[in-house]
């Protein structure tokens, strides 16, 4: 199709693309493509003339900030592990993304395998580290096709292996396939379940940074975080900062779905509106519905309501609102869709997902999922919202993890602003009418 | 040594007999067996010198390993949110009705599974599927049937 017909080029409207750069143009799997298109050239680049502290700055420099879902600094991350003294570190590409609804992750490992690996590459030269692991999860089946045979092409390119081009640095990557299991993206759950266990996260502190993998310092960064490295230092920082706005600099991957009326990766600076991605980027509600609200951040984030959808999405701002970052999951939301049963579905979901290692977390999330179980079937009783709001608060509180501590969200963000919904549901009546 | 024993060797000569080893080799006989019976667990565990029990908990720990009897084409239908917005349960309905099986079961003949899964990253064509590691989308009951009509027929 002609890229100057009218849905396409609204569709690309204000996109930049950084981990999507030739999005639909490059052959995934082609490495001479790749370089013709400036791929490795980063990597070049730092080998000739930049030492591992100077590639720091440069991120640090960037702002960049992990795109996993809570916005770490990346460069101060990456300082901390440096600064670690230990023989063996570790480095860990999270590809997991286990969030219902998004699915930036799986699209940047099939569609972009080297843009990954190189920004590995430099994070692992940055920091001192010579094996790495890609962990990606058993729903991924094509993406762990694709990176093992990006794998093997760059071990021939000798951009992996003993000596890479010739600059006495060496790093292997080999690829962890994930069993089913959303924890396990949870970093120190990932951990564990390379060394063969059960995906338990552990109490932090200590990070991964000081003790990971078997012990030793391990630097664990998203798949998007490593998609985006090999601009800022191809680029040099100051072009990745002058996009975006003040703390939340450069883009960030969404994957748009729900009732939009196209759907499908994007790719935005920060600071761009809700309404801006739905409307101008997603052509609006499908079926010319009404747009209720988008849930943004999955199982952990919340929704943001129709009317504040001039929010811009930063991590700041969304968290005000109730919601979060997250990964990058954004589900849109229609009028027929009922936004109680949107809380039953992800508690059902961080229900089923718990480890079950604290009590709070398992039994706080059953408790809260048998209410909303009744209020949604029609049994609900006055107090049931109270009761809610009591459990969220404990849940938060005496949760291990972010699985736990964020479960009660998409409860917290619907009552905040869909609290009439609930009364409704406790009157018996739903008010879409379902 | 029987066939399992010596597909159990094999994936521990391959992988290595360390505990980080013990996903892996699991996922090797999952591959082929399509699940693992209590027998090859006890095997993994004699092989890699693990204690049994750990073998089981660390199993029944990943829903992608699994442990009871499945058929040669194990379907997964995405049960989360956008696919649930999108129309899973007619899929599901769809599927059961054409293979008589409710989710969870496998067929008499031993040829399919059905069960659901998590999101699988395909939402913005929603519903998904996952037949082995084939990805099917916007598969609507009439796709479905189209589908597992075709994988009927390859015996
Ligand atoms: N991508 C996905 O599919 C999913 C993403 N998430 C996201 O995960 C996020 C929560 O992840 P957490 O790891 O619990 O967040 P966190 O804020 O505890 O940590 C973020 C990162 O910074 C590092 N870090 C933080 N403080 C540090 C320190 N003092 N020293 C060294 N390193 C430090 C951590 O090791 C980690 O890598 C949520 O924001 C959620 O949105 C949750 C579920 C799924
Ligand atoms: C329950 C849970 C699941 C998570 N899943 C993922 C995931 O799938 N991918 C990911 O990159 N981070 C995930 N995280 C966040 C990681 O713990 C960690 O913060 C992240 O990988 C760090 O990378 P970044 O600094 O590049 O964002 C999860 C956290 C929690 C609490
Ligand atoms: S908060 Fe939940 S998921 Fe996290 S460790 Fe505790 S029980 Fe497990
Ligand atoms: S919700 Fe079904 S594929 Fe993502």
């Amino acid at each position: 199709i002609s890229m100057r017909e009218k849905p396409v080029a609204s569709f690309l409207g204000n996109q930049v693309p950084i981990a999507t750069e030739y999005r639909g143009i490059i052959n995934p799997l082609d490495i001479d493509e790749y370089q013709r298109r400036g791929g490795f050239s980063a990597l070049k680049k730092m080998f000739e003339s930049l030492s591992p502290e100077a590639v720091i700055e440069e991120v640090k420099n960037s702002g960049i900030r992990g795109r996993g879902g809570a916005g770490f600094p990346t460069g101060i991350k990456w300082e901390l592990v440096r600064k670690e003294k230990s023989e063996t570190k570790y480095l860990i590409c999270n590809g997991d993304e286990g969030d219902p609804g998004a699915f930036m992750d799986r699209m940047l490992l099939e569609s972009y395998p080297y843009r990954v690996i190189e920004g590995m590459i430099i994070a692992a030269y940055a920091t001192g580290i010579h094996q790495g692991y890609f962990y990606i999860r058993a729903e991924y089946p094509l993406a762990v096709k694709r990176i093992r045979k990006a794998l093997e092409i760059c071990r021939e390119n000798n951009f992996l292996g003993k000596n890479i081009m010739g600059t006495g640095f060496d790093l292997d990557l080999i690829i962890y396939e994930g069993a089913g299991a959303f924890v396990c993206g949870e970093e120190t759950a990932l951990i564990s379940s390379i060394e063969g266990s059960r995906g338990f996260p552990r109490i932090r502190p200590p990070f991964p940074a000081q003790k990971g993998l078997w012990g030793n310092p391990t630097l664990v960064n998203n798949t998007e975080t490593m998609a985006q490295i090999s601009y800022i230092l191809r680029e040099g920082f100051e072009k990745f900062k002058g996009i975006g706005t003040d703390g939340n600099y450069g883009t960030k991957v969404f994957a748009l779905a729900g009732k939009v009326a196209r759907g499908g990766l994007i790719e935005v600076p920060m600071g761009v509106s809700i309404r801006q991605v739905v409307e101008e980027i997603g052509g609006g509600i499908a079926n010319g519905r009404k747009f209720k609200a988008v849930q943004i951040g999955g199982p952990s984030g919340g929704c943001i309501p129709a009317e504040h959808a001039d929010t811009p999405i930063n991590y700041e701002s969304l968290s005000e609102m109730g919601a979060m970052m997250g990964s990058g999951g954004l589900v849109v939301l229609d009028d027929t869709d009922c936004m109680v049963d949107m809380a039953r579905f992800f508690l059902s979901f961080t229900q089923d997902e718990s480890c079950g290692k604290c009590t709070f977390c398992r039994v706080g999330t059953k408790r809260m999922l048998d209410i909303l179980e009744n209020i949604t079937s029609g049994k609900g009783k006055p107090g049931d919202i109270e009761e809610l709001e009591k459990l969220a608060e404990w849940t938060k509180k005496g949760s291990l993890c972010g699985l736990g501590k964020t479960a009660p969200n998409p409860v917290i963000s619907t009552l905040m602003y869909f609290r009439d919904e609930y009364e409704a549901h406790i009157n018996g009546v739903c008010p879409t009418g379902k | 040594m029987n066939p399992i024993e010596s597909l159990i060797k094999d994936l521990a000569d391959q992988h290595g007999r360390k505990r980080e080893s013990l996903l892996p080799v699991m996922q090797g006989v999952v591959q082929q067996e399509k699940f693992l019976s209590e027998y090859s667990m006890v095997e993994i565990a004699r092989e890699m010198d693990i204690p049994a029990a750990e073998v089981f908990g660390t199993a029944t720990f990943y829903s992608f390993l699994e442990t009871k009897p499945a058929g040669k084409y194990i379907i997964r239908v995405c049960r989360t949110i956008t696919c649930a917005m999108k129309g899973k349960n007619q899929l599901l309905f769809a599927i059961q009705d054409m293979l008589k099986i409710k989710t969870g079961e496998t067929t008499p003949d031993k040829r399919f599974t059905l069960l659901e899964t998590n999101c699988l990253g395909w939402c913005h064509k929603a519903p998904a599927m996952l037949i082995n590691d084939e990805v099917y989308t916007e598969v609507t009951p009439e796709k479905a049937r189209e589908i597992l009509t075709g994988y009927m027929k390859d015996i």
